[in-house]
């Protein structure tokens, strides 16, 4: 009874952590300025939301094929939200979007 | 003329893989699933086709223990950034100081590239735009991010997992 109360109590812990990592990001999506800055807070969803909660699901599956399933399915979603963004801001820039504070760094360079 | 059945055998192999691991996935062996499943593995070796992936190796990212090493310092990374990123998101006067730097990729194999690149995508925070000629122009939230991607530590891991 006790290491499975102890397995529930670490799953609830990650389930909830990565409810309120889905929620910053969310947030963030919400406040940040332009299409580049909202990605950033978004890929806080994508990384530590999904991580934490399909480990958390993984506590609730205990030792079965499904475990394994949502590791390859983490594994699989770790490999292929971060090309979707490439792609996604890649279009933004060939669409002509410019990041608005590039000249920053443009001035840096110029010194 | 001597490349062709290497390449086919390379097709081959693919479809062999992807049928196999649908197999295992699926575990349910109805007609229509299996209609599905053939579907879905021919148009992926189509697409990998398209993409031109048959004529790198097949395997060019080796499994060793060299990227499991690298993955877990890659988690270490998520993990600090997403704090990092969390923390501005929540502050009251959202501290961001966006900005695009070059960054050169010192490894050489595309495969190598490409992980650099998803790398800095995964890591919030940061985030690659274009990949061209080896130089990697990436989007960054704020300056001291600049200034911890500038120093290069990703990079060359990602360089020392190439070498043999």
């Amino acid at each position: 009874m006790t290491i499975d109360m102890l397995i529930d109590i670490g799953s609830w812990v990650l389930l909830s952590l990565g409810g309120f990592f889905v929620f910053v990001g969310g947030v963030g999506v919400l406040r940040m300025p332009n299409l580049y800055t909202r990605m950033h807070a978004a890929s806080v969803t994508d990384t530590m939301g999904a991580i934490l909660i399909i480990v958390g699901i993984m506590l609730q599956a205990g030792a079965s094929l499904a475990t394994v399933k949502l590791a390859a399915i983490l594994l699989f979603l770790l490999l292929t939200s971060p090309t979707a963004s490439n792609a996604l801001a890649s279009a933004a820039l060939l669409a002509g979007l410019r990041p608005s504070e590039s000249t920053a760094a443009d001035t840096e360079r110029h010194q | 003329m001597s490349r062709r059945p290497a390449l086919t055998a390379r097709i081959l192999l693919l479809l062999v893989l992807l049928v196999i691991a649908w197999l295992l996935w699926s575990g349910l062996y109805k007609p229509l699933l299996l209609a599905l499943g053939a579907f879905s593995c021919l148009i992926t070796v189509y697409l990998a086709r398209r993409m031109g992936y048959f004529e790198n190796d097949l395997f060019a990212l080796r499994f060793g223990p060299r990227l499991f090493h690298y993955w877990g310092w890659l988690a270490k990374e998520v993990v600090r950034s997403s704090m990092e990123v969390t923390r501005i998101v929540l502050d009251p006067r959202l501290p961001i100081s966006p900005q695009v730097v070059d960054v050169k990729a010192t490894c050489k194999h595309p495969v190598s590239q490409a992980l650099l690149g998803n790398s800095i995508t995964l890591t919030p925070g940061t985030l690659t735009v274009d990949l061209h000629n080896g130089v990697i122009k990436v989007h960054c939230l704020t300056r001291s991010g600049a200034e911890g991607l500038m120093a290069g530590e990703m990079d060359r891991r990602v360089a020392a997992l190439e070498e043999n």
